[in-house]
């Protein structure tokens, strides 16, 4: 048997957090997120969590265990001796016990416009797009807005209006991409005191990243493009167009 | 009450829903869409499919050749007129994902990639590595976001659908967050709520696959088609049943019984194709509903490799070598990891057949109208039905494509031709009077988790890759007490917010209702066809049940079974060969 400590919060019932603990039993394959299966099904329904694919691909299970973001489905429990402490991902508002509120994110990743903007009109097939370009940008649409990197993030705990790793590793996604002429109009968000430039390159959020996206190597390459912008734009003026 | 007006209302935001919800903000720009689902979009089950869409793009592939493999594929089971619909619209709507961006692999001169899939003669299936539904969900969601006219509802789970005079005017839905009820009129409602595979045990689905779409339109009065037809996929990790996708074996994966043979040459599928020299529409890339009962057989003939998970096969994949796995098959190599400890570059994966698609659902058109006037369906959900008796992998990430785009044309021309009207009161009252006796019930005997329970034990014991008579009679009698016993249910939380016994309570009230619809429609079909196999009648059956079940919500008591000839255009029912010796 192991202990799972759970952090506890109903709006309704409780003043403040607090901790409940569970029994559950060990098993060398369970990951968190069975354990916790385990208390919803057996000890205590009331207990809120999300979760769904239980395979890394849905982003649902973000949370706190043992103080590090992690996905409930990936983190083993033969990773962690002793006590295993459950929290809601740090830096959202808790909805309900593990449950937070990511509206935030939400709406800043509509911010960032992360479509695309046609570079030419479509003729009758595909664009053309060869294996390295589409190299360029692959890795950065991985992203499975699972919230790991926010909670990472001391910048976005301390400044909300930070759009944060992932909305400008989106936006960066579109920008690379060989079919897309919309960066220009995602600048405006991303180039801005709350995009790129609040960052300061802890580099947190690449690490904790379960896809390996690499967040921060996005936010540097945000803050390179934007500093050439603005050399062209002031000392190469004539160059403009032609970058 | 709060209400939201809209003129169309989608319930159910993964592929299939954010396909219709482009397609009328596109098509018309002034309609009011009310996107609405019980998670965030992007967290929707479409996320998890691997392997990719089929549409014919590729110089040497045709049309009829997609129409035959569907419909051979199919056991003769599909409607004809609409697979030559879909067939006709899969190469559009994939290029037009391409045009909204999604990340397709490619051929070295740009154009679009395409791999070999089970039961498909020809190569037609577009992917994104092995990350496939992943991206077209993501694409779809992140493009969704450019249109103001789409307004999301995230984390409602819709309840009722509000019927009134013979026509859908709208629904009810409990906001989770506040555990308020709100009630939607609508002029059209489009059902877009995926599959219900959680009835099983054993499942690639994730938690969420719970049938809600289908029991909502199935409790209006609209029949669930085919629910019979339970798609087993061949290879899920035996300790989750995490899918690995088909495109394993579309690379060269290759399946072996404990003695190392590769058994499928022992069921029709042979002979033996050479090692990473994959041949279409034989051997590892037969179809799914052959492959798994393949496996059913080695399994009792002793064959099979017991595990701690049970019993299972091996997926040797170690010949494609570590850049293809890595390339082509990446998220493959991380789960077998993850969750098995096995490394695909290095040894065999075990894998064993688990529950994975519903070829049956509400049963639609080829317009993706229900028989309900104003309420329209399409994805999983949904029973077109060009699925027939089995699916063949890689249909069905463009069906909720093309039928979702279709679905919302017709709720187009429906809002357009029919003024939309508010529903009386009582409708939405009378839902919530439900969700409140459940909420303050009290003395009752059973728990969510154990009536789940049981249903599932109940669904992976008679309703599995093999059925036969006695077990299936069996099954219905039991779900049917189940039923009467759900209502005994008694809640352990009576909060408002984030109430997830609440939820779960509502979702197998849903899952009761398919699975009693699946096992009364499994019993009355006696004969076997694709993935539902008798062992009481082993033959198909063509003049008695080359027909479609419809199986009719009663009030009280198990539904009535009903039947629907199947469309035939221009293939008639012939046998479905996958020897090496096919054409």
């Amino acid at each position: 048997m192991i202990q799972l400590e759970v952090l506890r919060y109903n709006p309704e019932t409780d003043q403040e957090p607090r901790f409940q603990r569970y029994e559950v039993p060990f098993r060398d394959d369970w990951v968190v997120l069975d354990a916790l299966n385990h208390v919803k099904e057996e000890l205590d329904p009331t207990l809120s969590y999300r979760w769904s694919c239980h395979m890394a691909v849905c982003g649902s299970c973000g949370m706190m265990i043992n103080g590090e973001p992690k996905l409930a489905c990936k983190a083993f429990l033969r990773n962690y001796p002793g006590v295993i402490r459950v929290e809601p991902l740090r830096h959202f508002p808790v909805e309900r016990d593990l449950v937070t509120v990511i509206d935030d994110f939400v709406a800043k990743l509509a911010r960032v416009k992360p479509w695309l903007v046609p570079k030419e009109a479509p003729g009758a097939g595909e664009y053309r797009q060869t294996p390295a370009q589409l190299k360029r940008y692959k890795q950065f649409s991985l992203c499975i807005n699972c919230m790991l990197c926010y909670a990472a993030c001391p910048e976005y705990g301390l400044i909300p209006e930070y759009l944060g790793p992932a909305a400008i590793a989106l936006a960066h996604r579109w920008n690379r991409d060989s079919r897309d002429a919309g960066r220009e109009s995602r600048q405006d968000e991303i180039a801005a005191k709350e995009g790129a430039w609040e960052c300061t390159f802890v580099g947190a959020c690449s690490d904790v990243c379960p896809e390996h996206v690499d967040p921060a190597g996005a936010i540097q390459q945000v803050k390179i493009e934007s500093t050439i912008d603005w050399y062209q734009a002031h000392l190469t003026p004539w160059l403009k167009n032609e970058k | 009450m709060e209400t939201v007006s809209a003129d169309v209302a989608i319930v159910g935001a993964g592929g299939a829903g954010l396909r219709a919800a482009l397609a009328l903000a596109e098509a018309a720009p002034k309609l009011r869409i009310a996107l609405i689902s019980k998670v965030y979009p992007m967290r929707s089950h479409t996320c998890a499919a691997e392997g990719g869409a089929a549409g014919v793009i590729k110089p040497g592939d045709s049309l009829a050749q997609h129409f035959e493999d569907t419909v051979g594929g199919g056991d003769w089971l599909c409607d004809q007129d609409a697979v030559e619909y879909f067939i006709g619209e899969a190469p559009k709507e994939l290029l037009q994902l391409e045009r909204w961006g999604c990340p397709w692999s490619r051929e070295p001169d740009g154009s679009v990639a395409v791999r070999p899939f089970g039961g498909m003669k020809r190569m037609r299936t577009w992917f994104a590595a092995d990350k496939s539904g992943f991206h077209i969900l993501h694409t779809l969601f992140q493009t969704s976001l450019k249109y103001s006219s789409i307004r999301r509802f995230d984390e409602y789970y819709v309840t009722d659908l509000l019927v009134e005079d013979g026509r859908c005017r709208g629904l009810t839905a409990i906001e989770m967050r506040s555990g308020q009820m709100r009630r939607f009129d609508a002029a059209a409602v489009i059902l877009a709520g995926g599959g219900a595979g959680r009835m099983f045990p054993f499942t690639t689905n994730g938690a969420i696959k719970t049938g809600d779409a289908m029991a909502l339109a199935y409790r209006a009065g609209v029949a669930l088609k085919d629910m019979e037809f339970v798609q087993y996929h061949p290879t899920g990790l035996p300790s989750t049943g995490t899918l690995l996708t088909e495109a394993c074996r579309g690379e060269g994966g290759v399946l072996l019984n404990k003695n190392g043979r590769r058994f499928l040459q022992d069921y029709g599928m042979g002979p033996e194709t050479p090692l990473g020299h994959p041949v279409l529409k034989t051997m590892e890339l037969g179809p799914r509903d052959r492959v798994s009962q393949a496996f059913w057989h080695e399994q009792r003939k002793g064959n099979a490799l017991p595990t701690r998970w049970g019993d299972a096969m091996l997926l040797d994949m170690r010949h494609l070598g570590e850049k293809t796995i890595n390339e082509r098959l990446p998220l493959v190599r991380d789960m077998s990891i993850s969750y098995m400890g096995v490394d695909p570059v290095r040894d065999p994966v075990p894998v064993r057949p688990v529950v994975h698609y519903m070829m049956g659902g509400i049963h639609t058109d080829t317009q993706a109208a229900t028989p309900l006037a104003g309420l329209f369906a399409a994805g999983e959900c949904a029973c077109v039905s060009i699925n027939g008796a089995n699916r063949l992998g890689s249909n069905s990430l463009t069906e909720l494509l093309v039928f979702g785009r279709r679905a919302a044309l017709s709720a187009i021309e429906f809002v357009e031709e029919n003024q939309a009207r508010p529903v009386s009161a009582t409708l939405a009252e009378h839902a919530q009077g439900r969700i409140r006796e459940l909420m303050q019930r009290t003395g009752g005997a059973e728990t969510v988790a154990g009536l789940r329970r049981e249903m599932m034990r109940i669904m992976e014991e008679h309703a599995g890759i093999y059925r036969n008579g006695e077990g299936l009679a069996a099954a219905c009698a039991r779900l049917g007490e189940l039923r009467r016993r759900y209502r005994n249910l008694e809640l352990h939380d009576r909060t408002n917010v984030y109430n997830t016994d609440l939820l779960q309570a509502l979702e197998l009230g849903a899952m009761l209702d398919c699975a009693e619809a699946v096992v009364q429609s499994a019993a009355a079909r006696k004969e076997s066809r694709g993935a539902h196999q008798r062992l009481d009648f082993p033959e198909r059956d063509d003049r008695n049940f080359l027909r479609h079940t419809l199986a009719l919500h009663a009030a009280d008591g198990p539904p009535r079974i009903g039947y629907r000839d199947v469309v035939i255009t221009r293939s008639q029912p012939g046998v479905r060969d996958y020897s090496g010796a096919h054409a």
